[in-house]
């Protein structure tokens, strides 16, 4: 009993200690929090990215929701968008041209279009590294031969690979709209708020950008800067939501057929836990007490 | 040991009579799983899972052992083949989706399962090695996942190595030494990851060696239930097989729709989007953070921000496994001779108003930013965590005054025991 005492006089003794400790960091920090919140009624000293980042707008997809489907015409649009414009400075390593199909192209269509493109292959008479037409196996050539080259032509920012954007930020596929149609001078309000504030020359002002200022020049600036072939009008807001759902595939071409399997998942499950119920019941209605009233 | 009322398997047929005789595999499951085990009657929902948690083990093993097919422990294409099983393995994104949140769905089981525990006392007498053993689990559990994390190779996999690691760095002298020694290199790269993924093959097998063992303790003295009270005869018990085998089928099938649910329709809602940016070494996220299952622990980690005798860094990692390793002596520290909350007036107002509210918020501040005013709540948190379990448990094992218990299991589902009534000694229920 009195080595049971002892755990339970050392377990005390531990306790209070780390607790002890933690008020004391708490202490410490409690002045200068509210000493802020006093400023600026926030307890954290307000910055421009905080103040001015905003949030992607919500644009509506087809393929949203659990019966979302893709709009196979809008990834056409989308993937001549990033055909046109982006794969002049961004990759797509993940995607190969076979895919293309996936999204309404027949064979003919990706072969041609993989042998427009240039990809690095080997000579078969001399072994020498060279280029070659691309064939449907082949993945979407990196605009760039290594990371060192597309650092030094875009003023020391690395154009990321677009395959998996969408998923690689917060609101991936409306961000990515959001932030296409999104550049535009800095607001007068931040300008007084902020007068330090500046946007360098090889910068461009963006508030949808975490860090407001982002080295991407506008891509798209005109309409019709791509002439879409389903006769859409191609404002800018229309190819940066384009691209983005064309990005939205390439993050996950697999989605659709995932909410499309999901659903007799479901309800197989759903028939199975309601049986799995009335079995339940049923076996224990012999020794359920009845109710007491 | 087992009720003298158990159910004896008599094997039938020639086949199961020759297994009884060279490998009595049948004999042992039947006391263990099946009819011939004796449970108490009373068993909530909340009983259900120790099962689910034994479901997820055997389906993150079966997921991953298909995954590791396809995945390639290799700094240079770990990333790569990742997006391979996404996109050209056959159903390769059900394997990692499932895989990915059978994770997390483990996690939930086993900290609700943990929970059930401490509003039930479930590690007091004769339950302790069960308790212990328990608690292995989870530590094996989050060694495990974190490793796990890692592997995919993207930022938030190789920031938090970095992190979690480094924690070692803070032990004075030899931290630095300990921290290069652990990852191979001096800073997570191809040998981190190699050893990340040998170990994650293996702490699985050794989860389930433990769970067998946690199995085994749980056998000795039977199953708790929700009044604390022992049985005292076969009134009190139902076995196993029908009667929880079909109650834990049941809540098998509830918690795989969510789970489904959530593979189908909402893979990523648990993740963190900088996973789908590669490891890269020269570029640090804007914030740092391990899954969620280890939030409440990361912020206590996080509390500590002024030095006091020891770096603050020290405390931090001091505190944040104390916070786990403190469940081990909860045994010893916590003295009431009433089991269930139910019957303890002030126990139950501390766990409601403390240690629920306490780990929610700590759930929550270890995913925010590290800035105001989230690490004050998170001190205010991380202290009443070790003032619960450490100072608030043992005074009120000390003080309270319990409500009255039932006579009997058969007494709190019935409204009376017949048998304890008249002083008889045989009526059994079933």
């Amino acid at each position: 009993m009195s080595k049971l005492l002892s755990v339970r006089l050392v377990g005390i003794f531990v306790g209070l200690g780390f607790a002890f400790v933690a008020l004391w960091s708490l202490v410490f920090g409690l002045a200068p929090a509210f000493s802020t919140f006093a400023e600026h009624g926030q307890f954290v000293e307000p910055t421009v990215e905080h103040e001015f980042h905003e949030h992607p707008k919500d644009y509506a997809y087809s393929f949203e929701g659990a019966l979302g489907k893709w709009d196979t015409a809008q990834l056409q649009r989308g993937f001549k968008v990033y055909n046109e414009v982006c794969a002049a400075c961004h990759s797509l390593k993940f995607v190969a041209f076979r895919d293309l199909g996936e999204i309404g192209y027949d064979e003919g269509q990706v072969k041609a279009f993989a042998a427009s493109k240039q990809v690095p292959g080997i000579d078969p008479n001399t072994g020498e590294a060279n280029m070659r037409p691309g064939l449907p196996t082949d993945y979407f050539p990196s605009p760039y031969p290594n990371a060192v080259a597309a650092a030094a032509a875009n003023g020391n920012a690395i154009p990321p690979d677009l395959s998996l954007i969408t998923k690689a930020r917060h609101d991936g596929t409306n961000y990515v709209a959001s932030l296409l149609s999104g550049y535009g001078p800095a607001p007068a309000k931040l300008k007084e708020e902020f007068p330090e504030f500046s946007t360098p020359s090889t910068l461009h002002f963006n508030k949808y950008f975490p860090n407001l200022n982002l080295a991407m020049a506008p891509p798209l600036t005109t309409a019709e800067q791509v002439s879409y072939d389903d006769g859409t009008k191609a404002s800018v807001e229309q190819m940066s939501q384009d691209v983005a759902a064309f990005l939205t595939w390439t993050a996950e071409p697999t989605m659709v057929k995932r909410k499309q399997t999901g659903w007799p998942v479901l309800i197989f499950l759903l028939f199975a836990t309601v049986l799995a119920y009335f079995s339940k019941k049923q076996i224990w209605a012999a020794v359920k007490p009845k109710k007491r009233s | 040991m087992s009720f003298p009322w158990a159910r004896q398997y008599e094997p039938k047929t020639g086949l199961t009579k020759f297994l009884d005789e060279k490998l009595p595999l049948p004999r042992l499951m039947y006391g263990a799983i099946g009819a011939g085990y004796p449970v108490p009657r009373n068993l909530s929902y909340f009983w259900n899972f120790g099962v689910l948690a034994g479901f997820f083990l055997v389906l993150q093993i079966i997921t991953g052992v298909v995954l590791a097919m396809h995945y390639a422990a290799n700094a240079q294409v770990a990333f790569a083949t990742t997006e391979h099983i996404m996109r050209d393995v056959n159903w390769g994104w059900v394997m990692r989706y499932a895989h990915a949140n059978g994770a997390s769905f483990f996690f939930i089981v086993v900290y609700l399962h943990i929970f059930r525990g401490f509003f039930y006392s479930s590690y007091k007498a004769p339950r302790e090695m069960i308790w212990l053993l328990g608690v292995v689990i989870f530590l094996l559990m989050m060694a495990t996942a974190f490793m796990g994390y890692v592997l995919p190779w993207g930022q938030m996999s190789f920031w938090g190595a970095k992190v979690i690691t480094g924690l070692f760095g803070a032990i004075p002298g030899i931290g630095e030494s300990i921290q290069i020694w652990l990852l191979g290199g001096f800073a997570p790269d191809n040998a981190a990851l190699n050893r990340f993924f040998s170990l994650h093959f293996l702490l699985p097998f050794v989860i389930a060696g433990v769970v067998i063992l946690h199995i085994w303790a749980l056998h000795i003295p039977g199953s708790s239930n929700p009044t604390g009270v022992e049985i005292k005869s076969e009134s009190d018990t139902l076995p196993f097989h029908p009667y929880y085998t079909a109650k834990d089928g049941f809540g098998l099938g509830v918690v795989l729709l969510f789970f489904f649910a959530m593979v189908f329709f909402s893979p990523n809602m648990l993740g963190h989007p900088d996973n789908y940016i590669e490891a890269n070494p020269l570029s640090t996220p804007a914030l740092i953070v391990p899954e969620w299952y280890f939030y409440p622990f990361y912020a206590i980690l996080r509390a500590f921000t002024v030095d006091f005798i020891l770096p603050a860094k020290l405390w931090g990692v001091l505190a944040m496994f104390a916070a786990i390793l403190v469940w081990f002596f909860l045994p010893w520290l916590d003295r009431s001779p009433v089991r269930s909350g139910h019957y303890r007036p002030l126990f139950r107002k501390f766990f409601w108003f403390g240690l629920i509210p306490c780990m929610a918020l700590l759930f929550y501040l270890g995913g925010a930013h590290a800035e105001e005013p989230y690490i004050m709540l998170s001190q205010i948190a991380t202290a009443y965590y070790f003032l619960h379990f450490l100072v608030i448990l043992p005074i009120i094992s000390q003080i309270e005054r319990p409500e009255p218990l039932p006579y009997s299991i058969t007494e709190a589902v019935l409204g009376s025991d017949k048998k304890a009534v008249l002083g008889e000694n045989t009526t059994p229920a079933v």
